[in-house]
């Protein structure tokens, strides 16, 4: 664990130092993505508490509503993508998914429902019948297996669906039982993917045509895969260059790219912390919080990434934009008029009320402060490890923290208090990291409302990012637009949780030749992500994850 | 590994059930974060009816049996996490060395398994819940109980959703007229061993590591059929059994107030689970190790005031920081009294548990881990004195996990890596 961390606080600095020789050589080697690389490991992928619903209600019906007490979500590295490689199920997780599972065929199979479901009428209701049984198993379970079924798995499903509906008296009891051995199977809770070697050199190994469908389908849409990508699975499309480019371009094109994109910013951001109801604030001191302003906070934010990458405008510009969508309680919040009384509206911040940029909303604000009080430390560390990719170091485990404090003495707003760290060995290295990005919002307060002072002291909100001065947070929002590892940082992001995991030595000059093909593209995420599903990074592997690598020490 | 439970406390007490079966015995860990300030909490005599310490005030309280409840818990003072030259990662080193007997090599690692679920893995296969998880910190993502780093058993946070999970239409109440085993449960049943079915062509297709999540997968699978099977079996047949009532009105938060109350709610329906033999253990976090704890209107939590906070010159600690050592010291002397409330056999149901009370630190401020607090309620059906103070001359907190093992029945000799490892148990609680 400990050597993988060394390994990839180094590899951010090499990437940082491999896009500067890149750039500043454009006409020098060609590093096209689809040069030989040597791509990391495999792993099963459990599939996530979001992907676990989507799927779910892809397959079977928007009406269900699945329900949320599974197993949770693991956080490995940031994100929840490469959680997902490590996460097994519990006792407790799995009698979580069956107690879903059973509800879940409950909706799906309900008188109103079960018609459009099924698709065949059974020669009677009230027995077996195996050949409307096989018919349904056979197609539903291939959506939430992600490939056919084989015979014996299909078999042996309907067979406990033919008992249990001759002891149910009831076609549908059946089903309902096969349904649920469907959804607590590994086969649907797991993505497995597989690897082959490669027909055109064999000692490449690469991601079979079946196990690029969920893939793509996980990464782009964050579900399972629908029929036709299933088919192009089976079919061995997915490892032909050109039939594989083809089922990309229909991925990138469907409405359903929102959602993966949603997705993918959900898990960077950290907001799954929302839904679990832990951006808490002291109601006392922050009258205007609910659970349901934040939610709508975090609601915000996604709307206006999806909204600015949908349209294929420059990611950098998310940190300075303007635009937005608000609801009214927002409004409130940010003490502007919204017109709508229920629901969402396009918005565009005026200047005068500094909501310049992401970082500008209450969303961050909120979810990067503590229940009482904003955190510059907290919003600092966010910027640098997740927006430019730099690790910060733990704190020092014997130190004092009380200068920090007393806010009834001489230190009366966090840049007094901080400035304290600096001037104090242990903690400088860090705080300087940190500190002057979280100053420069702290005109935010926790709950990521306009303040002018802290304590009667007005706030200074002036400082330098990596070279970079300015005078508040939406010149810190320009100077992060600019700093050279924001554009690098999300392609290294976007591989890890297109890949489950950090990335290896032997990607590296792929990243940074991603990094580049972003830049030329101005920035265009829809064609970074093209750029990385045809990249071998994503097509192939060095085969399965080994044991030891998981990093315990026993 | 470990020798048959029941045998070693057989009529210890001179209990049995008219059956001639023994009274389970149960064990649970229920940990504070943020420790406490050293001077303050630990007693200053030892052995048996030691002096209550300031911070300790909150065990001098009468049962309902007439009993004190200090006569039920005894303090482990003075006993230390070694980091053998590993870093301090702070409030993770003390809690893993305490809880696994291992030290972590990187911060938010589990080095080893939770002694909940060493002792699970031994007698969680004989009721219907291998284990039971709860806090009061409302996050539903986070226990302290590890089989491994990915292997973390997530907790119940509302007592609502813990209530329907024991209590509710699976739970076979013994006062509920003749038992009927309900026929949907054998066709659950049919589901489990049509995935079971998998396995074999499963494990060949993946790789060493994932062969081990599989495994796992498979595990808790079995697991849930024998649930199923006890289930079948019908209503517990125990006298003291009976239905846990609905619990009362929930909120779930950091606030000190809300975190307490769902404490006494939690250990409310752990009693009734425990007397039902539902399971045999339980964790449960009151507070995260990084405290979240907080008051109303306070712009600070428990966690930063032990950093942040001066200390008074005047009476050498930091004073609002202590205030939620004395919350949760109540919070503690709240779970253990309800416990001792159930009565069981000629005596209570505490009689016949064992439950660590323990933090991640001593002194939050400087995350200490020599001195970490920890304390024992019950006497393990028999096997431990109660009520006595044992100071550990700074021998590794591993001694008190290794006494808990023996006297949960575990054969385990000595427990803990590097200077770490114990082979001596604390004998003077020992029966």
């Amino acid at each position: 664990m400990r050597k993988t961390h060394l390994r990839t606080t180094h590899l951010s600095l090499i990437l940082g130092l491999l896009l500067l020789a890149v750039t500043g050589c454009s006409s020098g080697a060609d590093s096209s993505p689809t040069e030989k690389i040597d791509a990391g490991p495999v792993a099963l992928r459990r599939l996530t508490a979001e992907q676990f619903s989507r799927s779910i209600r892809d397959v079977l019906g928007d009406h269900i509503t699945v329900p949320s007490r599974i197993d949770p979500d693991d956080r490995r590295d940031g994100l929840l993508a490469v959680g997902a490689t490590f996460a097994s199920v519990t006792p407790s997780g799995f009698e979580k998914y069956e107690a879903a599972a059973n509800v879940v065929t409950e909706q799906a199979l309900d008188t109103k429902h079960r018609a459009d479901l099924v698709q065949c009428q059974p020669a009677s209701a009230t027995t077996s019948d195996e050949e409307c049984a096989t018919a349904f198993i056979g197609r539903v379970g291939r959506r939430l297996f992600r490939r056919s079924l084989t015979g014996e798995e299909l078999d042996a499903r309907v067979a406990i669906a033919s008992a249990a509906a001759k002891a149910l008296g009831d076609f549908y009891g059946g089903l309902e039982i096969a349904l649920a051995s469907l959804l607590v199977s590994p086969d649907f809770l797991f993505r497995i993917e597989e690897a082959e070697p490669d027909r055109r050199d064999p000692s490449i190994m690469r991601l079979t045509s079946v196990a690029m469908a969920s893939r793509l389908s996980y990464l782009l849409w964050n579900t399972t895969p629908d029929d036709d990508l299933i088919a192009a699975g089976e079919h061995g499309d997915l490892v032909d260059d050109a039939l594989l480019a083809e089922q990309v371009e229909r991925l990138l094109s469907s409405p359903k790219l929102e959602t993966g994109i949603r997705s993918i910013f959900s898990d960077l951001y950290d907001f799954k912390r929302f839904d679990d109801g832990l951006v808490r604030k002291d109601t006392a001191l922050f009258p205007v919080y609910t659970q349901t302003l934040v939610e709508e906070a975090k609601e915000q934010t996604l709307r206006t990434i999806v909204a600015h990458l949908s349209a294929d405008k420059d990611y950098r510009d998310l940190f300075t934009t303007t635009e937005s969508f608000l609801t009214r309680r927002l409004g409130v919040a940010y003490r502007v008029p919204v017109p709508t009384p229920d629901g969402w509206e396009p918005y565009v911040f005026s200047d005068e009320a500094r909501r310049a940029g992401l970082l500008s909303h209450i969303s961050f604000n909120a979810l990067y402060s503590h229940p009482g009080r904003s955190s510059a430390t907290l919003r600092g560390k966010f910027v640098r490890e997740v927006l430019l990719c730099q690790d910060i170091p733990t704190p020092p485990a014997n130190v004092d923290f009380s200068i920090v404090e007393d806010i009834t003495g001489e230190l009366r707003t966090a840049r007094e208090r901080l400035e304290a760290h600096v001037t104090n060995d242990a903690c400088a290295g860090c705080h300087t990291l940190t500190d002057p990005i979280g100053l420069a919002l702290e005109s935010f307060d926790a709950i990521g409302m306009l303040r002018e002072e802290e304590n009667g002291v007005p706030i200074d909100t002036s400082g330098d990012l990596d070279g970079t001065a300015y005078e508040d947070a939406t010149g810190m929002g320009r100077a992060l637009r600019d700093h050279p590892a924001l554009g690098p940082c999300l392609v290294r992001s976007l591989y890890r949780y297109a890949a489950g995991r950090n990335e290896i030595g032997g990607e590296l000059a792929l990243l940074s030749s991603l990094s580049e093909r972003f830049a030329e593209s101005a920035y265009s995420v829809r064609e970074l992500m093209r750029e990385l599903v045809l990249s071998d990074g994503f097509r192939t592997t060095s085969g399965p994850r080994m044991a030891e690598e998981a990093g315990d020490e026993s | 590994m470990g020798l048959p439970l029941l045998d070693c406390f057989l009529n210890s007490n001179g209990t049995a059930l008219a059956q001639g079966a023994p009274l389970p015995v149960r064990f649970g860990a229920w940990m504070w974060g943020c420790g406490m300030n050293p001077d303050r909490w630990n007693p200053t005599t030892e052995g048996g009816g030691y002096e209550l310490s300031v911070e300790l005030q909150a065990l001098d309280r009468e049962l309902g049996t007439g009993a004190k409840l200090r006569e039920q818990v005894s303090i482990l003072s003075d006993f230390d996490v070694k980091l053998d030259g590993r870093p301090n990662f702070p409030h993770t080193a003390g809690l893993m060395g305490t809880l696994t007997g291992s030290l972590p090599v990187a911060d938010y690692t589990v080095p080893a398994p939770t002694l909940d679920t060493i002792i699970a893995a031994e007698i969680g296969g004989l009721t219907r819940f291998r284990s039971l998880e709860m806090s009061c910190t409302g996050n539903p993502n986070q226990s302290y109980s590890f089989e491994s780093q990915g292997v973390a058993n997530a907790p119940e946070i509302s007592p609502m959703a813990m209530y329907a999970r024991v209590f509710g239409p699976e739970f076979a109440d013994p006062n509920a007229g003749p038992f009927t085993p309900d026929p949907r449960l054998m066709i659950r049943q049919s589901v489990l061993s049509v995935v079971k079915d998998d396995r074999d062509r499963l494990l060949q297709r993946v790789g060493t590591h994932d062969k081990q999540r599989l495994e796992q997968y498979f595990t808790s699978v079995r697991q849930l059929e024998q649930q199923l099977d006890i289930l079948l079996e019908g209503p517990p047949d125990l006298e003291s059994c009976s239905k846990a009532p609905t619990p009362g009105q929930e909120t779930l938060g950091t606030e000190v107030g809300e975190s307490m109350s769902t404490n006494l709610l939690m250990a409310d329906l752990l009693s009734f689970a425990l007397a039902c033999d539902q399971t045999r253990v339980f964790s449960m976090m009151f507070s995260d190790r990084i405290s979240g704890l907080r008051q109303p209107g306070s712009s600070s939590q428990h966690h930063q005031l032990t950093h942040d906070e001066p200390l008074d010159p005047e009476i050498g600690y930091q004073p609002e920081a202590t205030e939620f050592v004395f919350a949760s010291m109540e919070a503690w002397a709240d779970f253990v009294e309800r416990l001792a409330a159930t009565p069981e056999g000629d005596g209570t149901l505490l009689d016949n548990c064992l439950v660590l009370g323990h933090s991640d630190v001593s002194l939050a401020k400087v995350h200490g881990i020599t001195g970490v607090p920890m304390m024992i309620a019950g006497s393990a059906g028999g096997a431990l004195k109660p009520g006595v103070h044992v100071r550990g001359a700074t021998s590794p907190t591993t001694r008190v996990g290794l006494t808990i093992q023996q006297a949960m029945g575990l054969n385990t000799e000595s427990w803990g890596t590097r200077s770490m490892e114990a082979t001596q148990p604390v004998s003077e609680i020992v029966a």
